[in-house]
């Protein structure tokens, strides 16, 4: 059944509450489910997570735009971030295997060459726009280099602003680091989940659905599967309990959790292996109220995230939620390369981000037989960048 | 390649089957065969109990018996020990193995936490040697308006996931059982909203506390109005759907079995309710988990109503527990056919509801409810 697209804001907070028991009842956090948005949120959602699409991630700060950029020798200049955004969102039929896409504050404002806004030409496509509201990773006191998330602050201000310009959706990346001793600590992985569920309750209450991420990063080091698997579980259980407390709404929220890989100096794990390890976690961690994990690519090829999200449909057709992507660089990384700042090559680029966002719809769905579009390539890393993103 | 602990805890799940909750401490069985007009003796518990573990045929709808400590031990009339009579059925044995109900200390009048915990490892040993190969902790928690608070909450969850996590370190599957009680006249949306609170909590500690999920069933009461609600009771399709709502928010798919307890449902409305809750887990979807039932009430009083009348009509008594587990066990198929006048119970509409269940200001010990 073909999901459809609330285009339309929810009005009215009395007919929400009019639903609502006239008991005076004093309880823990239950904001959210009074919520004028609650019922938005959860079809929002639902359509995001439908079965056979998945998320195009977009949402490079300025700065790390920048790097991506000059990689392919284009200068950082805003139109050339511009240029590179237009290329991906108006790629001919982008909507049949991507239901949203997430942007960054100054690309949520931008227009097309011929003066359209991107959120409606999104929009036309049948892809919900969203809007990375984290501002950025700021060090924890230790000497781990461990980290915190901001942008609380003010965040509903923005999420209305947002909202009115047509965003329907938001994303937060939290980051806890694994792999060397003491890491992650208690303080890392409680202010983590703090931060996400405060932000996740902010988002629902303005009216955008919040995708969580808790990303417990591919890192160096030799540590195991296993060990990834162990923190994966501690980290997403938190954020659980915390989201739990502070009243979100499951059922209007996305997860957009990292696959359980081992260290970068560890052998690579066979598709299998990171299928049964990740389908193990995610069922111990997360209630199927959630409507989709959208697994994020982190560093992995982009065949590799490929075939890691084929093995993981393959090893749990039945899922209670949707398990799928919400790729950056596994959609773009080629992409860009192919682009390289030259008009000449539009069209190419925009043949292969079509190429790579149909294999990794088919991989949602359990049905991708290959060939991978960019195969053999190799992991594409990049360091964590602190300091904020508000830039 | 599942675990031990997890072949044990989906076998006690296996569709279409269920647990008989027939652990009721001696105080509290006392009470039910006195109102019956029976007296409480050692030998007379027994023979109740006798009755449904040798009842031919139980095994296709029973997958696991809890029992109180005593039972545990008890044998047949003819001398052949339950554990025994039980495992050729296929039905395993459990174990009841909290020690009751206290006040807890900074708490509200009326919030309990469970006792037990001490010298629990060495009881689960010995019970595993005894032949359980599963156990059950009963925490209670009362709703008003404020309540529960967070302390009873926390601390009851806590206990649930501490004594979850000793069962499993002597090889026995938990049963985590955070009864919201039946007792009070709050609303079917705020019992809903307390089912989120308590299981969430309860799933937190288990977290905590490294329980394997896999090996782990959860005993909740089904979403249902207070005893004394304005409103009186609500329809099968309402419990349902409050039912499956709030634990789809809050037990993870690891979980392989939620074995509903009655409560003070009456036997005829928890095969409803049970049959509702499974067809709106079919109609939802993504409902992960077995829905079935460890069920005290609902599967013996109609039994004991017609034993106390007359203890020689065994084979009656255990026919009519035979058709009451049939169709608990069509219930948790979401095959159970409604039709008036197929339910095997005999008590009509008389509530099992039971003011004991919780806390009245009882001493600590063997009387205090179980």
């Amino acid at each position: 059944m073909q999901a459809k697209m609330q285009t339309r804001a929810v009005s009215g907070r009395a007919a929400a509450r009019s639903r609502v028991s006239t008991t005076k009842v004093v309880c823990r956090a239950l904001n959210s489910m009074e919520s004028p948005y609650a019922e938005e949120l959860k079809k929002t959602a639902a359509y995001i997570s439908q079965k056979g699409k998945g998320i195009l991630a977009s949402d490079e700060s300025n700065a790390t735009t920048g790097k991506r950029l000059e990689s392919v020798g284009v200068e950082n200049t805003e139109d050339n971030r511009r240029a590179w955004r237009e290329l991906l969102y108006t790629a001919p039929g982008l909507g049949q295997y991507i239901s949203g896409a997430i942007m960054f504050e100054e690309t949520l404002y931008q227009k097309a060459r011929d003066g359209r806004q991107f959120v409606d030409i999104l929009l036309a496509q049948g892809i919900y726009p969203g809007i990375k509201v984290d501002t950025g990773l700021q060090i924890l006191p230790g000497d781990k280099g461990e980290t915190t998330t901001q942008g609380l602050d003010g965040l509903a201000d923005r999420c209305k602003a947002y909202r009115k310009q047509g965003a329907r959706f938001a994303k937060w990346r939290a980051v806890v680091k694994i792999g060397e001793a003491g890491c992650p600590s208690t303080t890392a992985v409680l202010e983590n989940a703090h931060g996400l569920a405060r932000y996740a309750q902010i988002c629902q209450e303005n009216g955008l659905v919040p995708i969580v991420e808790p990303e417990v990063t591919l890192g160096p080091g030799d540590y195991s599967i296993e060990e990834t698997a162990f923190w994966s579980e501690r980290v997403y259980s938190h954020t659980m309990r915390l989201l739990n407390e502070y009243g979100v709404v499951l059922e209007g929220i996305l997860l957009k959790p990292n696959m359980c890989l081992p260290g970068l100096d560890a052998p690579v794990a066979s598709p299998q292996l990171v299928a049964e390890v990740t389908t193990r976690t995610m069922m111990r961690s997360i209630p199927p109220a959630v409507p989709g994990i959208h697994f994020l690519s982190g560093g992995m090829s982009e065949e590799e995230s490929t075939l890691n999200l084929q093995a993981l449909n393959e090893a749990c057709p039945n899922a209670p939620w949707a398990l799928t992507f919400s790729y950056g660089r596994a959609l773009q990384s080629s992409t860009l390369k192919t682009w390289a700042g030259k008009e000449s090559n539009w069209a190419a680029a925009q043949d292969i981000l079509l190429k790579l966002a149909k294999a990794n719809s088919e991989a949602s769905t359990g049905s991708f037989k290959g060939p991978h579009p960019v195969p053999g390539g190799g992991r594409i890393l990049q360091a964590l960048r602190t300091g904020g993103a508000g830039k | 390649m599942a675990s031990p602990l997890a072949q044990i805890a989906a076998q006690l799940a296996a569709p279409g089957k269920g647990l008989l909750a027939s652990d009721e401490s001696t105080g509290t069985i006392g009470k039910r065969l006195e109102k019956a007009g029976l007296p409480n003796t050692e030998d007379i518990r027994r023979s109740y109990r006798e009755l449904y573990y040798t009842t031919p045929g139980m095994g296709q709808y029973i997958s696991g018996v809890i029992m109180f400590k005593e039972t545990l031990y008890q044998s047949t009339k003819a001398g052949r020990p339950f554990v025994e009579v039980l495992a050729e059925q296929g039905i395993l044995a459990g174990i009841k193995v909290d020690e009751g109900l206290e006040p807890l200390a900074g708490a509200a009048d009326g919030e309990t936490h469970t006792k037990g915990l001490e010298g629990l490892e060495a009881n689960c040993r010995e019970y595993a040697r005894a032949g359980a190969k599963f156990a059950k902790w009963r925490a209670t928690l009362k709703v008003t308006d404020t309540l529960p608070s967070a302390l009873a909450v926390e601390r009851n969850a806590d206990e649930l996931a501490q004594y979850a996590r000793i069962c499993q370190n002597c090889g026995l599957v938990p049963v985590v059982e955070p009864e919201i009680l039946i007792d009070g006249n709050h609303s079917q949306e705020r019992f809903g909203q307390v089912t989120e609170q308590v299981i969430g909590a309860t799933v937190a500690a288990l977290w905590r506390h490294g329980v394997e999920l896999e090996g782990c069933l959860l005993k909740p009461q089904m979403v249902i109005p207070g005893a004394d609600a304005e409103g009186g009771k609500v329809s099968a399709a309402d419990v349902a759907r409050c039912t499956v709502a709030a634990l789809r928010r809050v037990v993870p798919p690891a979980i392989p079995g939620i074995m509903f307890l009655s409560g003070g449902q009456t036997e005829e409305e928890a095969t409803i309710n049970l049959d509702a809750v499974n067809r709106e887990a079919q109609a939802v979807g993504r409902c992960p988990w077995v829905l079935s039932f460890s069920f005290g009430r609902a599967l013996q009083a109609s039994v004991l109503k017609l034993w106390s009348s007359d203890q020689t009509r065994v084979a009656e008594a255990q026919q009519l527990a035979l058709a009451l587990a049939r169709v608990n066990s069509e219930a948790a198929l979401g095959n159970y056919n409604a039709s008036s006048g197929s339910h095997p119970s005999t008590l009509g509409t008389a509530t099992l509801h039971e003011t004991f269940r919780g806390w009245n200001g009882q001493p600590a010990g063997n009387g205090a409810a179980q």
